[in-house]
């Protein structure tokens, strides 16, 4: 890799501005807003009444925040957005250990089946979700899983991405900081936790992303392993309130508008970690 | 070491439970065996979950693929039964179809379109953040819930705003997704629009990591723009393309949350045109319980899956 | 889950004391979510609480999308509710897996039931014992826009009778902007909606026909009268054109949004179409056919005892039933979810029939007919996939519906 300036900034060194450059420069402008046309119709169907959801102007005439008041009243998309933050985390938390703990020992520790236990890990790419969704329903429900969080998380406290991810960038540390550590007394895990773990933090948060997003709109295996309103997750609870909307479109865009906010708030305080973070996981994943 | 108040203290043993004897012998190992231990002892946890997890569940699935197992009655093995009523099965091959249009159609479209936007997009400095972000915000939404804003762009006339837009041009209402040929486009569309902000980051990300020395080498052997594109750029991006369409053909081959969502109401499309694999393999296992029948296609998924990945490294190797 | 493991263990400790009986027996009733309907039962609760010191019911509600493969998945993992509520047509599919236990004979003798209530309970029979009872019946009528009738010059008060008032009513209402496309349609045509009771009950019926034999083991709609009846319905919107599969995503949503004129729904929609507030609407029987023939379809959820209950739980779970199936109940029920009563004493009164929504709905349960589902949503696939088959690919209506028979006939046959 080029040591040149950061990745995310635009390259340097002046350009000679020709016509043929304004042309791309326009069309990729119309293109992104083209991208974000959905969104602008989800929220400004969501400030409508559901007299005004036929007339397809952007702009509603006369904007309202009922329809938010409404959804919100009841108090059920704050315990599926509860739900989802709680799922998230906790998965975040696990996979940011667990991966980079795994990552650590197969980049940096000497011994035998080291190779093995990495292939097996890596192996697990290759099975779909969808495979294991049946045992893992029959399991769960077997040990009383079922309807639980635990239920939720559990098939994703590790992942093989994040421990390869970690592998990769543990691999870039040098021994030299950790034979250092080890003379001055400290024993394995306190140098993985406090020497290397350190050096490693964009990595870390790059997976933060990823589990994070992965989590916080996963639809499949919360739909299936949670049977109570109570547990739904945001995009299990938005799907199940869309279809007892009976087709309401101006409720439907509140609650999808109130399923996006949140990463999209995030998003825009974050925006260079995320940018970062996406951009150094595809490098090295 | 036993008498140490360091909170730490545990964690130096592998096994804390062991009493002073054993506690003597860890003195007694050498470097490189303290090694081993702590390696292994990093690795328990992990190594139960993926053996739990992963590996166990995985076992379990080929094994009930061969049973007909069904919630309501104990599972029987009844040998390769679901696959031989798989292959007589007309909506197993239509669905079979249908996500092999997902997988062919909608991968190399998106890394094609990707590509160009990232390849344009790199080059421009003014608004580059802002421009950058507007493809990039869709990632970060919830496909169940978009789902939903699609299937009411899509409606007829008089609600729909895409043919409200198209209206406005004179050119006549589509059926978008009450039409067996353009369901299946109209949903992969929003998959495509969904995965294109990721791609055109990793695209950017790869272009950005070419050493420029490459460019100005080029430059000063008189090669166009093209040929430059053409020679350097594109060899050079070779494993972030391989990245992403592994990646993408992944996705298109799980679709699920868009169709499931899309078309509540007629599941999986008029006359099925828009069903997936997975679609299917959640209506045999949660609409009809057909566990075993819906263990069977798992199964199929994961072949296929496993026959494209590989094929993916296999065209890899073959070209570096 | 643990709590249901938790009261095992008690319940397993009661039973050494069983001496003690003043223990407060917890049984577990089941249903789908629909706000209204947990109202009502909320309520039916409290009232048999109140009644039964000694009982105590908890209220489990599950979504109605997934509320079949989550009970029969709660009985694979060794759990059940005492009373569940269950459609009538997966009576076959919770008796095969062990889901119910018949209703006592002493407790709810067959011969009363069959005095008292609509005579389609008896779909709830198997081999002479029954495995559930409803609290309410439904049955599908003409809902009308009278604002969009007004304005196509019809009369609001004198809606269409027969198919052909029917078909000209909806010519009448039906707009199309300048290219073409419909703007508000005459009718909804929706059959994964309520059309396809509509089409196999009411329509094969009209136009000679029967849909199938009077034990619902052979499939016979796939003659004339079935595939003129296929043919009726799809020219709807190929030839006549007052209506489109499809606008605005779902007919009760395009009757609701004011942009059709006329839908056919049952009973269980009052309550949505009841806070629409731009415009009058009213109900009235489905239109006889051309030789005057009425029919409609009746359907009902009911309320059946699961298996694992036994001892003082059953005893209970008697008692709850027989009250939430009691002529009390079916007032409540009748009051907040609008469904009708499935005794005939409480359901026939004056006031219902000549209440001009209820009496419409109540005069069709006169002659509906219940069809005997094995799987409602599979064989409702089948007319939906016949339909698109005509609508999309213009396959020939009689080769359509020849498909869908032999289909349909595989799932009975597969049943049996």
């Amino acid at each position: 890799m080029s040591a040149r300036t950061d990745i995310l900034d635009a390259p340097a060194g002046p350009r000679p501005l020709r016509p043929g450059r304004i042309v791309a420069w326009t069309l990729l402008l119309i293109g992104g807003v083209v991208m974000v046309t959905p969104l602008l119709f989800m929220f400004s169907t969501s400030l409508k009444t559901a007299g005004q959801v036929y007339d397809l102007r952007l702009i509603p005439a006369n904007p309202t925040l009922a329809n938010y008041v409404e959804v919100l009243s009841d108090g059920r998309f704050l315990r599926w957005f509860v739900n989802s933050t709680i799922v998230a985390v906790a998965v975040t938390l696990s996979n940011l250990f667990f991966d980079s703990l795994v990552g650590y020992t197969l980049a940096k520790f000497r011994f035998r089946g080291r190779m093995i236990v990495f292939i097996a890990i890596l192996s697990t790419l290759m099975i779909p979700t969808e495979m294991l969704v049946i045992p893992w329903y029959l399991m769960a429900s077997q040990l009383g899983w079922l309807d639980t969080y635990w239920g939720i998380m559990f098939p994703g406290m590790m992942t093989a991405f994040g421990t390869f991810l970690m592998k990769q960038f543990f691999e870039g540390v040098p021994d030299d900081f950790l034979e250092a550590a080890r003379i001055d007394g400290l024993n394995e895990f306190q140098i993985w936790w406090k020497v290397a773990m350190p050096l490693v933090t964009p990595a870390l948060s790059a997976l933060a992303i990823f589990t994070f997003l992965g989590n916080w709109t996963a639809f499949f295996w919360p739909l299936i392993s949670v049977t109570s309103r109570e547990l739904y997750t945001l995009p299990v609870g938005l799907s199940s309130f869309a279809v007892e909307q009976s087709i309401q479109w101006e409720m439907i865009m509140t609650g999808a508008a109130l399923a996006t906010i949140p990463t999209l708030l995030v998003f825009i305080a974050l925006q260079r970690y995320i940018v970062r973070g996406v951009m150094l996981a595809g490098l090295k994943g | 070491m036993a008498q140490t108040n360091d909170a730490s203290a545990a964690l130096r043993a592998p096994s804390p439970g062991l009493a002073e004897e054993p506690a003597r012998g860890w003195h007694r190992l050498s470097m490189s065996q303290k090694q081993v231990v702590w390696a292994w002892g990093f690795l328990a946890v992990p190594i139960l979950f993926y053996a739990g997890i992963r590996f166990y569940p995985t076992l379990d699935a080929f094994w009930l693929s061969l049973t007909d197992w069904n919630l309501l009655r104990p599972a029987r093995f009844i040998g390769l039964e679901n696959y031989a009523e798989l292959v007589s099965d007309p909506d197993f091959w239509q669905v079979f179809e249908n996500t092999f249009a997902y997988l062919l159609i909608g991968t190399p479209t998106s890394i094609v379109i990707a590509f160009v936007i990232a390849y344009y997009l790199d080059r421009v400095r003014f608004m580059h953040g802002f421009i950058r972000a507007l493809y990039f915000l869709p990632f970060l939404t919830t496909a169940a819930a978009m789902a939903w804003v699609w299937r009411w762009f899509y409606q007829p006339p008089p609600i729909g705003a895409i043919n409200g837009f198209l209206g406005s041009f004179g050119i006549p209402a589509q059926p978008f997704l009450r039409s067996t040929e353009q369901a299946l486009p109209a949903i992969m569309v929003t998959a495509i629009w969904a995965g294109l902000g990721f791609q055109i980051i990793i695209f950017m990300a790869g272009l950005r990591a070419i050493p420029g020395t490459y460019y100005e080498a080029a430059r000063i052997d008189g090669l166009g723009e093209f040929a430059i594109l053409r020679k350097i750029t594109l060899p050079l991006l070779k494993p972030t393309t391989v990245f992403l369409v592994v990646l993408s053909s992944i996705g298109f081959l799980r679709i699920f949350d868009q169709v499931y969502n899309m078309t509540t109401n007629d599941p999986g499309g008029p006359l099925g045109s828009t069903k997936p694999l997975v679609l299917m393999i959640y209506q045999s296992a949660f609409s009809s319980y057909e566990m075993g029948y819906a263990a069977a296609q798992t199964v199929v998924l994961f072949s296929i899956l496993l026959a494209v990945s590989l094929l993916q490294l296999w065209i890899l190797r073959e070209r570096t | 889950m643990r709590k249901t493991l938790l009261k095992a263990g008690l319940l397993a400790g009661a039973g050494l004391f069983a001496a003690n009986a003043a223990q407060a027996v917890e049984i577990e009733y089941w249903q789908y979510v629909f706000d209204a309907r947990v109202k009502a039962m909320d309520q039916l609760i409290e009232n048999f609480e109140a009644a039964n010191p000694g009982v105590t019911v908890e209220h489990v509600t599950f979504p109605y999308a997934d509320y079949q493969t989550r009970v029969v998945a709660a009985h694979a993992a060794g759990r059940g509710p005492d009373v569940v509520q269950l459609f009538y047509g997966w009576t076959d599919n919770f008796v095969d897996g062990g889901i119910l236990q018949p209703l006592s004979q002493e407790a709810f003798p067959p011969a009363e039931i069959e005095e008292d209530f609509f005579p389609i309970v008896t779909a709830m029979k198997r081999e002479g014992a029954y495995y559930g009872l409803p609290t309410a019946v439904r049955s599908l009528a003409l809902f009308y826009n009278k604002d969009l009738f007004e304005e196509a010059g019809l009369d609001p008060e004198n809606p269409p009778q027969t198919l052909d008032e029917w078909v000209a009513a909806a010519e009448a209402t039906t707009k199309r902007d300048g290219a073409g496309n419909m703007i508000s349609a005459g009718t909804t045509l929706d059959m994964a909606g309520q059309d396809h009771h509509w089409w196999r009950e009411v329509l094969v019926r009209q136009f000679g026909g029967a849909p199938y034999t009077d034990d619902y083991r052979t499939v016979t709609y796939d003659g004339d009268a079935g595939r003129e009846a296929l043919e009726w319905y799809t020219s709807l919107q190929t030839e006549k054109g007052v209506g489109a599969a499809g606008f605005m995503d779902e007919g009760q949503a395009a009757f609701r949004a004011g942009l059709a004129a006329m839908t056919i729904d049952g009973t269980f929609r009052l309550g949505a179409f009841r806070s629409i507030e731009n415009f009058e609407w009213g109900v009235t029987e489905l239109p006889a056919g051309p030789d005057g023939t009425r029919s409609n379809y009746s359907s009902y959820f009911a309320n059946g005892i699961g298996a694992s209950a036994e001892g003082e739980e059953l005893e209970a779970a008697e008692k709850f039933l027989a009250y939430i199936t009691s002529p009390e109940a079916m007032e409540i029920w009748l009051e907040t979810v609008g469904e009708l009563p499935a005794r005939r004493e409480v359901a026939l009164t004056e006031a219902n029939l000549a209440d001009p929504i209820y009496g419409p709905f109540l005069r069709g349960l006169d002659y509906a007919h219940t069809t005997l589902f094995v799987d409602e949503a599979a064989q409702r696939q089948l007319i939906i996939d016949a339909t698109n088959r005509i609508l999309l690919q213009d396959v020939a209506p009689a080769d359509a519906l020849a498909d869908a028979a032999e289909e349909e006939q595989e799932l009975i046959d597969a049943r049996n």
